[in-house]
């Protein structure tokens, strides 16, 4: 998905001057098509990203879209503060480029795992906030948000995880995308484990269940409209995340099934850390943190059980 | 802006008086005063006056910067508006002594005394303890201590990048110096040859919970800054001319390394109760206390 960004940045960098790309010293083997091209608007500013954020405040002060990238936690948790009091209070169009949200970097541990951070930049007034299911979706959503004049997050899959079927690039600001109709729960899931819930989803329609499959991919400004008539017509919404549970898609979605005074029931299907010192690959970690088609099978089944969640 | 309620009077004067502020004509007053230690010692008047009608603290951090104000705005900013793209940018580190920098605009004729009268005012202004950038002549919101020097350095490298000569001074507390942001942001501008960068540390000795140097200082503030890679230099912070010859003699449009100004302060400078005495980084004045102050500042060298 990462590459896919690359691409459209090098040619919104030949649309427009003003484009400018940070690098907190990762990218290696993805950042160089933009380097090479416009070496005088790439900066690696060493392993420091709070100045990072501080750099492209001021820069986009002065007139620069500039986009700072690094790994998810490094983008978003360290130099949150920065963040906050530059880009957000100012209002300024700086681009967080946060790359392995969830648990792409399965093998490197929690210290690089991404699992925060929709939670704590939701709470940003004004941060636009967008997590692309693929590539095409990633192409897309650049495209529309690149020159917001605020701050945007993009949350963005390290590995390429195969095209969503049905999506077919489709992003909208402030709205969800529906890639099957169905009446007995709404699947919604965030980013690139788009397919994996278009996988549960089949699983299910092989037991006689009809579901609805939504792909969130722009949960600031929150899809509220949207959600909530959606939402209006299933007696059980399921979330599905590479987050935890509290102050991600899930909580965005109890948020306006409560205040829509909807009647339907919500189960998020998140990450729990086992907290065992275990790593392994994507699959594997997935599984350990309670992610996989096969919990979210589960765990719709139980509700439509009449179960509570576990 | 919010408000208390049931004072929409007072409100609506304040935030009408700043509206209107952001598009009067404003001349520049503080670069045609003939003498900066005069300047100094109207920029200290204010910051007593105000900070006893508001009934605030961190007086003593205030008036130990008055000199470094009056200097870089009567002399020193290139601007020839508050909202020109190509002014000289300027950031104040040390947010808490936003007063000082209230009190500079002030003379330099960006605020009036009525803006000044709504310092800290509960019923809502955009003078508070610490600049915003809504502030007309404000040009970044400061004071989390370690991130103005990181906007600075973003605000040096486009003016370098846009091919302008237009310069960023920082304006950085010695205590400011613990935070390892600040340093980032140092070996950034060294590495990249930002010579149009250009910082000051208040070195006042004292800081929020104790003396700088007996909290966290491992090695001279000039061996850490001049081991990134800056050029340094040491001067009397209370000594405008002196002051004006150094931020003058520097070179800011060549490839050369950035540079820090360590100007040697004394807290509380100017009222003799309160000269390195931590308690005034916090304290308002009582009625005594103020009338000896007003005193000493106005009779004052």
């Amino acid at each position: 998905v990462r590459g896919a960004f690359i691409e459209v940045l090098v040619q919104l960098a030949a649309r427009d001057a003003r484009v400018v790309l940070l690098t907190a010293d990762l990218g290696f083997n993805v950042l160089e098509p933009f380097a090479d091209a416009y070496p005088e608007r790439f900066f690696n500013v060493g392993v420091a990203e709070q100045n990072m954020m501080g750099l492209a405040t001021g820069l986009a002060d002065s007139g620069f879209f500039p986009f700072a990238y690094s790994i998810v936690s490094f983008a978003t948790l360290r130099p949150l503060e920065f963040l906050r009091n530059g880009p957000v209070h100012h209002r300024l169009p700086v681009r967080v480029v946060g790359v392995g949200g969830g648990l792409d970097y399965s093998l490197a541990g929690p210290s690089h795992y991404g699992l925060e951070d929709v939670g704590v930049l939701r709470v940003m007034p004004g941060l636009t906030i967008v997590a692309p299911a693929d590539k095409p979706q990633a192409r897309a959503a650049l495209e529309a948000t690149w020159d917001l004049p605020g701050p945007v997050y993009y949350r963005m899959g390290k590995g390429d995880v195969g095209e969503v079927p049905g999506l077919a690039g489709r992003f909208r600001l402030g709205k969800v995308e529906v890639l099957r109709e169905g009446r007995d729960v709404a699947i919604l899931s965030l980013g690139t484990l788009a397919h994996e819930a278009v996988r549960a989803s089949e699983e299910l329609a092989e037991r006689g269940i009809m579901p609805q499959v939504v792909v969130v991919s722009c949960v600031s400004p929150a899809p509220v409209e949207d959600l909530a008539s959606l939402l209006r017509g299933v007696p059980l919404a399921v979330t599905y995340e590479a987050h935890h549970a509290v102050g991600g898609l899930g909580s965005l979605v109890s948020e306006v099934i409560a205040e829509a005074g909807l009647g339907c029931r919500l189960a998020r299907c998140a990450a729990t850390p086992p907290n065992q010192g275990l790593v392994g690959g994507k699959a594997y970690v997935q599984e350990a943190h309670g992610i996989s088609p096969h919990f979210l099978v589960e765990l719709v089944m139980r509700c439509l059980g009449g179960e509570r969640p576990v | 802006m919010r408000y208390d309620s049931g004072d929409e009077e007072r409100a609506a004067i304040s935030d009408g008086g700043h509206s209107g502020m952001s598009t009067r004509a404003r001349t520049c007053t503080l670069r045609d005063a003939p003498d900066l230690k005069e300047a100094s010692r109207q920029v200290r008047r204010i910051i007593l006056e105000q900070s006893k009608r508001a009934n605030v603290g961190h007086i003593g951090s205030s008036l130990c910067i008055a000199e470094i104000l009056v200097v870089l705005y009567g002399r020193i900013l290139r601007r020839a508006s508050v909202d020109d793209p190509e002014r000289d940018r300027f950031l104040l580190g040390k947010g808490h002594a936003a007063l000082a920098l209230y009190a500079t605009l002030q003379l330099d004729g960006v605020l009036s005394e009525t803006d000044l009268e709504t310092y800290c005012s509960v019923h809502g202004t955009r003078l508070g303890v610490h600049p915003d950038h809504h502030l007309p002549g404000v040009d970044f919101s400061t004071g989390a201590l370690g991130q103005a020097i990181t906007f600075g350095a973003g605000a040096a490298l486009a003016a370098r990048m846009q091919g302008s000569r237009r310069r960023v001074f920082v304006l950085v507390s010695d205590a400011e110096c613990n935070e390892g942001s600040l340093w980032e942001a140092a070996m950034f501008a060294a590495h990249n040859r930002l010579s149009n960068l250009v910082v000051i540390v208040d070195d006042n000795g004292q800081q929020a919970f104790g003396k700088t140097a007996d909290v966290l200082r491992p090695s001279s503030l000039d061996a850490q800054w001049g081991g990134v890679g800056w050029t340094v230099e040491r001067r009397d912070g209370h000594d405008p001319e002196r002051l004006t010859t150094t931020l003058e003699g520097i070179d800011t449009d060549g490839a050369g390394s950035p540079t820090v100004v360590i100007a040697q302060t004394i807290f509380g400078k100017g009222v003799s109760y309160m000269e390195g005495q931590i308690k005034w980084h916090y304290w308002p004045m009582s009625d005594e206390e103020y009338a000896q102050a007003l005193r000493e500042v106005e009779t004052g060298p």
